[in-house]
């Protein structure tokens, strides 16, 4: 099976159980089952060519830019863990089909369950760094929703959310520690990133990147100072927890650690950082986890006590310890998701987790009992059993690090940590099972039904058989990842057995094991002494962090985001005056290379007429239809400057776009004060006025020196010009532009377009769904209403122009690809003819006769539009690729026939839509009971049919 | 002709910002509308002027033709631009027939009104 499809299998399965859950739970949890079991069945294909040492790639480019690359690779690393993610998730699921009860939402359960598995499984398949972080977030996001999964459980919102924001900033971190990584070998591929290790270690990035790396792992991990997480995040389920913190998420940081391990270790700066981290680690979680009373919280903290483990023998940097360190992740996975299972049923069926309500339950569970206390001894390393294994080696290896020039040191600690690890693997045995039957259980304890018992069960079988014959069963998958982890090279001498004779790692196991049995002797008042003691509580910590973090960023935003828009507008003109300033002080100015043109007479009148509008605006801006009728003026000396200027699409398209924008902005005025009143400060107008003379002599000042010089590189306008008759069949060469060289970015725009009218159509149903509507229809005009509201004269001329204003705009348009004119000035023409109807015979007039709506003009556009780009996929070629023919139908004169005029169609029916919607949405404010009138210049032809008929044919309309 | 040109943008880009620095909506729409003027000029000078020769392709003999490029570019810059004016204007209309004050700055009033806030 491809490796896409196993890292795809679990977020295509993750629908299922989605949908499932109405056919029931079982169905639910089968769905997620057999997905669970189709990619642990591909993973298992591959098993054979990985247990030989090869590796198994499959490669797809998805951002080749970017260097993100869609690559997996297993190998014997990514194997083992793919194998933990999905055997173990076979039996969580198994396992939380029995322990959620009917009122949980199982089917948001293992959909959540999955997305976090195909996750997991992606970060180990990686062979791209990049692909690696995107699944790294991801299990960050997923399991953010598994830990929070009891929605009502103040403590499992708090816990997902402080998991979230550790593992999610560690994430952070890390992304910058692997692009630093990237750059130093020149490539985010991880098989040439491994192949790099003097590149990367002389780097003087190495420090950083290492750094950086090393906080997502540690984060990830939960190691100390982030270990505080983990224990909050019990809060979840017990099958999460037996998941994410014993099998999977937690080991994603030492998966990482061990990928990176060829490249990352050997130096001093990694020995001392991820070691003393995993001693520092490894002992502080055994401390804590002997001190809890619940349960889980104890399996927590021994958690972290045995990710330290893991951790400080990968930083040993000796392959032999990576040997150790890959063997107990196995251990680890298989009698820590055991004791978890197992704490989950002590909690299923007596109610409580908390170690000093329970005792003596041996005999009242006893398969839970079994399967609880072989766990427990593997995890207090006790032979026969596979902990003891790992254990062994861990301790060994510790004998053999010097610390600082000490040899006591790591032993040292490493003994104590390992005593305490015996002492609380007692005291889940003894303070649990053992001790006399009690009377007051908060419910009657009996062994659970075997759903719940066979996945445990099948853990501490493998258990036990590790223990007893670790050399066959998991030897060879040992030395396999091992030599993944370590780069390939030869492995030195190891075994996997029992006695290895009398080794100083035998005597400090039995120094552990009899400590941890006397200080367990010693619980009640070791346990006064520790609850005496102060201690920094680190939710307290992480809460007063985050509280000052949002008082910062709320005071930030209150401060910077305070509403006050005019304030907005003079920081951002002020700063792009001053980066222009910037330009203008350090760059350097060419000479002059144009000539420039003469000036003739009539621009310059046009020019007399443009400037003293745009300085009577300001003057008089105060008086709002006195501006509007003087920025009139401003819009059509620009249109007429751009037909001067050799560009009659332009003017075509200003002049029709001011009508409309006129017809727009007097009709809100119609709605707004006409006044506007001083509001400003002699010295803030001066202020504003200085400003923007100086804005204006800029931007002048710019385009006057742009105007007097060549392009300093050729332009792409030559390209344009050459090609517009040849390639795009049309001789006008802005509309061949617009329809078929940049087609793309118009189609982009009339969707833009559309959407603004949408907007506008959305805003008024709000606002007129408001008491604003009982406003409108009291309110007193601004100014006398004529008494012939829709006068004769008017009425008559625009319904005669009419049928003229629409042939105008079909000419405008069918000429448009080679002569001025086009879609978008069509639209404009044709929105303007029929805006007539409105203003002259009124809105209630016109809607009457209006057979369509406007939101399915726009629609239409858009999908023609679309549907022109898309006819080239047929034919092979890109998105919006045109063709053009000719054709000669007698008696006409042969005529050119182009796609691109069913794409410019496109644009016209949007922009009538567009323009059409907003009018009429802002005309709808204006709508008053009795505007319709009986017998204006309304020549209805049905008026004086037979009143049935006339019904009818209103029903119809 | 360039003079002229470089100065209307000047005073059209000067009168736009002057008035967008208003605190009514109004004169802030007026002045994003002579902006708009000031802007779609300035990108078609861009092209550098040039009289009597549109890009439209002359089948017959070889004429000097102006740069399409920023002209086909201005052309939709006009008509978005009249999307933007006529959402700006519904906004601002909105929100005067909302509340009867036509300010665009909130006061510290208006922040302790807002609904939503936990305060």
């Amino acid at each position: 099976m491809s490796l896409f499809l196993i890292a795809a299998l679990p977020f295509l399965g993750a629908v299922f159980p989605a949908l499932l859950i109405r056919a029931g739970r079982n169905a639910a949890a089968s769905a997620a089952g057999l997905t669970s079991f189709l990619a642990f069945a591909g993973l298992l294909i591959h098993a054979p060519a990985v247990m030989r040492g090869e590796v198994v790639t499959a490669r797809f480019d998805w951002i080749p830019g970017l260097g993100l690359n869609a690559n997996f690779m297993l190998d014997g690393l990514g194997f083992l863990f793919a194998l933990l993610i999905l055997g173990i998730g076979l039996l969580i699921i198994l396992y939380a089909r029995f322990y959620l009860s009917r009122e949980d939402p199982m089917g948001q359960f293992y959909t959540y369950l999955l997305l976090f598995q195909g996750a997991m499984v992606g970060i180990v398949l990686s062979d791209n760094i990049l692909l690696l972080l995107i699944f790294w977030e991801l299990t960050s996001l997923s399991s953010f929703l598994l830990i929070g999964y009891w929605k009502h459980l103040p403590e499992g919102r708090q816990g997902a959310r402080m998991a979230l924001a550790v593992t999610g900033s560690g994430g952070l971190a890390m992304i910058a520690g692997m692009l630093i990584l990237g750059n130093i070998v020149g490539s985010y591929d991880l098989s040439v990133i491994l192949q790099n290790k003097e590149l990367i270690q002389s780097s003087p990035h190495y420090l950083p990147a290492l750094i950086l790396i090393l906080l997502g792992c540690f984060t990830k991990s939960a190691q100390f100072p982030f270990h505080f997480w983990l224990p909050h995040a019990m809060a979840a389920p017990t099958p999460v927890s037996a998941y994410l913190h014993s099998a999977t998420m937690v080991k994603a940081g030492l998966f990482l650690m061990a990928r990176m391990w060829p490249v990352l270790a050997g130096t001093d700066a990694w020995f001392y950082i991820v070691a003393t981290t995993g001693l520092v680690t490894m002992l502080i979680g055994a401390v804590i986890a002997l001190f809890k009373d619940d349960l889980k919280a104890l399996l927590a903290f021994s958690t972290v006590s045995h990710l330290g483990l893991v951790t400080m023998l990968l930083g040993f940097g000796t392959k032999i310890a990576v040997v150790a360190a890959i063997f107990h992740i196995i251990n680890h996975a298989t009698f820590k998701a055991a004791l978890f299972m197992t704490a989950g049923i002590i909690d299923h069926e007596t109610g409580t987790r908390d170690i000093k309500r329970l005792g003596g339950l041996r005999h009242l569970m006893p398969i839970t009992f079994t399967i609880g206390i072989i766990a427990a001894l593997s995890m207090a390393g006790l032979p026969p059993l596979n902990g003891f294994l790992s254990k062994e080696m861990m301790l060994e290896e510790t004998v053999h690090t010097t610390w600082l020039n000490s040899h006591y040191l790591v032993p040292g600690l490493a003994l104590v940590a390992a005593l305490f690890s015996a002492a609380y693997s007692f005291r889940f045995v003894g303070h649990v099972f053992f001790g006399p039957e009690r009377e007051d259980y908060a419910a009657h304890p009996h062994d659970p039904p075997v759903g719940l018992w066979l996945a445990p069960a099948f853990l501490v079988v493998l258990v036990v058989l590790i223990g007893l014959n670790s050399a066959v069963l998991v030897g060879p998958l040992v030395a396999t990842v091992s030599s993944a982890v370590i780069g390939g090279e030869k492995l030195p001498y190891y075994s996997l057995k029992l006695w290895h004779g009398f080794t100083p790692a035998l005597y400090m196991s039995v120094v552990a094991t009899l400590g941890g049995l006397f200080l367990l002797s010693l619980h009640r008042r070791a346990d006064h002494v520790w609850n005496a003691l102060p201690r920094p509580e680190a939710k307290v910590i992480f809460d007063a962090v985050i509280a000052a973090l949002t008082r910062f960023s709320r005071w930030i935003t209150d401060e910077l985001h305070n509403g006050v828009i005019s304030r907005y507008a003079i920081i951002l003109i002020a700063f792009t005056v001053g980066l222009g300033y910037y330009a203008y002080a350090t760059g350097t100015i060419g000479l002059e290379t144009r000539v420039p043109l003469p000036a003739q007479t009539i621009p310059i009148i046009g020019w007399i007429c443009l400037v003293g509008a745009t300085l009577a605006i300001m003057w008089f801006h105060r008086n709002r239809l006195l501006s509007l009728v003087l920025i009139g003026v401003v819009g059509l000396i620009v249109s007429m400057a751009f037909n001067y200027l050799s560009a009659p699409d332009l003017a075509l398209t200003q002049i029709s776009v001011e009508v409309v924008t006129m017809i727009l902005l007097l009709l809100s005025l119609n709605f707004l004060p006409t006044e506007t009143p001083w509001d400003s400060t002699a010295p803030r107008r001066w202020r504003d006025a200085a400003i923007s003379v100086v804005a204006g002599l800029g931007t002048g000042g710019l385009i006057y020196a742009l105007m007097l010089r060549d392009f300093a590189f050729p332009t792409i306008s030559e390209f344009h010009l050459a090609n517009s008759y040849k390639g795009g069949g049309g001789t006008n060469v802005v509309n061949v532009i617009l329809v078929d060289f940049r087609g793309f970015d118009t189609f982009g725009e009339i969707i833009v377009l559309g959407i603004a009218a949408l907007i506008i159509f959305a805003l008024t149903e709000s606002v007129l769904g408001t008491n604003v509507r009982s406003y409108l229809l009291n309110r007193k005009p601004h100014w006398p209403q004529s008494g012939d509201a829709h006068p004769l004269m008017m009425v008559v001329a625009t319904r005669v122009m009419m049928p003229i204003a629409l042939m105008v705009g079909a000419y405008i348009f069918f000429r448009g690809h080679n002569q001025p004119g086009g879609g978008f000035i069509a639209g404009l023409i044709v929105a303007i003819a029929y805006l007539m109807q409105y203003m002259a015979s009124g809105y209630t007039w016109a809607i009457e006769r209006q057979r369509f709506y406007y939101h399915g003009t726009i629609g239409w556009g858009v999908l023609i539009a679309a549907a022109t780009g898309l006819g080239a996929w047929f034919n092979d070629r890109p998105f919006l690729t045109s063709d053009f023919g000719y054709i000669h139908w007698p008696p006409l004169e042969e005529f050119e026939w182009a796609t691109a005029i069913l794409f410019d169609t496109g644009v016209f029916l949007a922009v009538l839509g567009a323009v059409m919607l907003a009018l009429d949405s802002l005309s709808r404010f204006a709508w008053q009971p009795g505007m319709a009138q009986e017998h204006p210049m309304d020549i209805n032809p049905l008026r004086d049919a037979p009143p049935d008929e006339d019904q009818d044919e209103k029903e119809h309309a | 002709m360039e003079a002229l040109v470089a100065s209307a943008v000047g005073v059209l880009t000067a009168a736009g910002i002057f008035l967008i620095l208003r605190r009514r909506t109004f004169p802030v729409i007026l002045g994003l509308s002579l902006l708009t003027y000031a802007v779609n000029v300035f990108l078609f000078a861009t092209g550098r002027l040039a009289l009597d020769a549109p890009a439209v392709l002359n089948k017959y003999k070889d004429v000097p033709y102006t740069d399409p490029l920023p002209q086909a570019l201005v052309l939709t810059a006009i008509v978005i631009s009249f999307g933007m004016t006529a959402v700006i204007v519904m906004i601002a209309l909105s929100a005067y027939l909302s509340s009867k004050d036509d300010h665009i700055d909130m006061t510290a009033q208006d922040s302790v009104d807002a609904p939503g806030e936990d305060a």
